[in-house]
């Protein structure tokens, strides 16, 4: 029924199978409308929040789906401004995932704060020294770049693409991309790295707290960095779920081998400046203030050592050293295990980042804090992945997003005496047959 | 206007708590909640949302009897002055709903300017930040009993201590239309420090030396809450016992010779 909207050249599934899985989604996705409805009309204490927790699970939510969306950006750099081209079968569907990331954050960031219809203020009434506001600021220019980058996408699809104003702007917005994919990186740059700012600027809690280089904490870096690093890990892991459920293959080698290889060798660069962040942390800034490194990891039922030891040496070294050999980034399990690894890490490092540091008590006399979601935040961060599984597989569905899927699955070739007589006939000829126009 | 410029130039208002004299009777804690019209629900029992400008703490050494020993806290906000008036919660704040006051060192909070993103209340280790989860219900009648110098905070705003700046405001005003221009110590006082029976509480100008906190903040016994953060609290504690100071901040093992130095330089 819908076959004129789905690419050339490609098969999907029929139009009732896809019907069905929508459905069941969108279930999904009406749970967490529902919850967030809740939220805005009853308010925050929908939620398991409290007063030292003011930061919970959506804030992780913000900055690890920010994190693990920073692929798009990345890919876009290292196709269009470093010039490595075999990115192009997977930029498309890296954009579209930090698109969905991108709005999946300013969604759960616009439920979390207790006065929604205030929002605005934080550009209005800006206060340029706090690094929320430098986050609310690139987040939302980088949003928008994303929709730009991802326009062209949309225009592409069949339909669309036959109406030649949407052909020519789809082409015009492709020759300008590297200007865009500029822009994005420099956005990403610093409110990646202001949402490490959010943390390390906290002076009255030692475990967040940072040095740094002007009024930039260190973690204002290794949010960046890791950011880099781990998106991309991010891109290639829904590009094999992807892969997987469709049971096809979309993407060549080359595209995932190239980004699995740099995404490495930047998880590596990584995880060891965080590694000689956190011993200087450990061994000089923290007992600056009085405070042994055990003392956040100790005398609590959660935060012990290990979240660290994971944090760094199984999510961090591991997936960096199998992706910087050859032999890892082509074995296929290895490959999965090391990208899953590194995203679990990122998102670790932004719980460690957010939870912990209000978990900690500060004042001696004060106690460590437990804290687990109510069902209503649960529900609103499920209400993201829902989303965005639904613009995944109605852009996989209807849109170009794979350049090289009818290339890697080529379709069998029907009888002649089955084709329809459109498809027997080559683009000009069909525009002049009149029903068709 | 004219008349104000006159005074001595920057006020540091700030109190100094005598833990010694405190016997944990919440005097100040209700007459904080009764001044500022802090909402309260049916059920308290989860302190977590519990709304206390003023909480008192009760520490203890952790020793068994006969040498146990317990102190009472109270902890207001701290209003920290940082460095230059760079408090951790104020310089957080990304709509500028909370300040840093040049002229008196309160650090203030606009209610109708807070969005309710709680990022301060992250930022401050004395945990004196405090959400509204609810819109404020006061039992039939109570409003009549609400001050009318103060605005009851809406549902999803931060709210927290203020030093009772309306009755600085009040002490304003009435110096004006008398044409003076210094606001006596006695003419503004907190409310907690006016209720505490033991009279542990004394509230003033940490900058002028006809206030009592002046010499009482250098007592050699004094000390500040989680001074090494860098936070420069206005809040002075005295306590004539050594575990209680060092109750006040964190401490690697053997650090006690620190500490003095901490605590009194
Ligand atoms: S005690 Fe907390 S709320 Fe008060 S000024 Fe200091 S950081 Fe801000
Ligand atoms: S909760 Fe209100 S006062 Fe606190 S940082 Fe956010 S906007 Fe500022």
């Amino acid at each position: 029924m819908d076959s004129a909207l789905i690419p050339k050249g490609v098969k999907r599934c029929p139009l009732w199978q896809f019907a069905l899985f929508i459905g069941a989604v969108s279930a999904v996705l009406g749970w967490g409308v529902y919850a967030m409805l809740l939220c805005w009309f009853k308010g925050l204490n929908q939620t398991n929040m409290n007063d030292y927790y003011g930061f919970a699970l959506w804030i992780w939510a913000d900055l690890a789906v920010i994190a693990i969306g920073g692929g798009a950006f990345f890919t876009g750099l290292l196709k269009y401004i470093f010039g490595k081209d075999d990115l192009k079968n997977i930029i498309n569907y890296a954009v579209l995932i930090g698109f969905i990331c991108y709005s999946s954050a300013l969604l759960i960031l616009a439920i979390d704060i207790g006065q929604p219809l205030r929002g605005w203020f934080i550009f209005w009434h800006a206060n340029v020294h706090s690094m929320l506001t430098e986050v609310a600021f690139c987040l939302t220019c980088y949003f928008g770049v994303l929709t730009i980058e991802y326009i062209p996408l949309i225009l592409e699809n069949r339909q669309i693409d036959r109406v030649p104003f949407f052909h020519h702007l789809s082409h015009n917005m492709h020759e300008i991309m590297a200007v865009f994919a500029a822009t994005g990186a420099f956005l990403s740059f610093f409110h990646q790295g202001s949402l490490g700012g959010v943390a390390g600027v906290l002076f009255g809690r030692p475990f967040a707290f940072r040095e740094g280089l002007l009024v930039w904490p260190w973690t204002f870096f290794l949010f960046t960095w890791s950011a880099a690093a781990c998106g991309p890990c991010f891109t290639i892991l829904v590009t094999k779920i992807t892969e997987a459920v469709t049971r096809k293959k979309l993407v060549k080698d080359n595209a995932i081998e190239l980004l699995a290889k740099i995404s490495g060798w930047m998880i590596l660069t990584y995880i060891i400046a965080k590694t000689i962040d956190t011993w200087y942390w450990a061994k000089v800034l923290a007992p600056s203030k009085g405070l042994t490194m055990m003392d956040f990891y100790s005398n609590n039922p959660l935060y012990g050592i290990w979240i660290l030891i994971t944090e760094i040496v199984i999510c961090g070294f591991v997936p960096a050293f199998i992706l910087i050999t050859k032999k890892g980034r082509k074995n296929s399990l290895a490959l999965w295990i090391a990208v899953t690894l590194a995203v679990v890490g990122v998102c670790l490092n932004r719980w460690v980042m957010v939870l912990q540091v209000l978990a900690i008590p500060v004042m001696t006399f004060d106690i460590w804090a437990m804290y687990f979601p109510s069902w209503q935040e649960i529900a609103t961060t499920i209400l993201p992945v829902a989303y965005g599984i639904i613009l995944i597989a109605l852009s996989y569905r209807y849109l170009p997003v794979f350049p090289n899927e009818a290339e890697l699955n080529p379709l069998e070739p029907l009888p002649v005496e089955d084709q329809e007589p459109s498809e027997l006939l080559g683009d000009q000829e069909r525009e002049l047959i009149p029903a068709e126009a | 206007m004219g008349k104000e410029q006159k005074g001595p130039k920057t006020k540091r208002f700030g109190m100094v708590i005598d833990l010694d004299k405190c016997t944990g009777c919440g005097s100040c804690m209700v007459a904080c909640m009764a001044e500022n019209n802090v909402p309260f629900r049916k059920d308290e029992s989860n302190k977590f949302l519990s709304l206390t400008w003023l909480r008192i703490y009760k520490l203890t050494n952790g020793k068994p009897f006969p040498d146990t020993d317990i102190c009472y806290l109270p902890r207001p906000c701290m209003h920290c002055e940082g460095h230059g008036g760079h408090s951790p919660c104020v310089s957080v704040c990304p709509a500028v709903a909370t300040d840093y006051s040049d002229e008196t060192g309160i650090v203030s909070q606009i209610y109708t300017r807070c969005f309710g993103c709680r990022y301060c209340m992250a930022s401050c280790p004395y945990h004196a930040r405090y959400f509204n989860w609810w819109d404020p219900v006061w039992p039939d009648g109570m409003e009549k009993y609400l001050s009318p110098n103060v605005s009851p905070r809406m549902r999803g705003v931060v709210e927290k201590c203020s030093f009772c700046y309306h009755r600085y405001q009040l002490a304003k005003e009435r110096i004006f239309i008398e044409g003076r221009s210094e606001v006596e110590e006695d003419e503004y006082q907190t409310s907690c420090a006016q209720a505490c029976p033991a009279r542990a509480i004394t509230f003033g100008d940490l900058n002028n030396p006809k206030h009592a906190v002046y010499k009482k903040k250098k007592s050699p016994n004094g000390f500040r809450l989680l001074e090494r953060l860098g936070t420069n609290p206005k809040i002075y504690y005295v306590s004539s016992r050594e575990w209680v100071r060092r109750a006040g901040d964190n401490y690697l093992k053997g650090e006690g010779k620190l500490k003095e130095s901490v605590q009194h330089g």
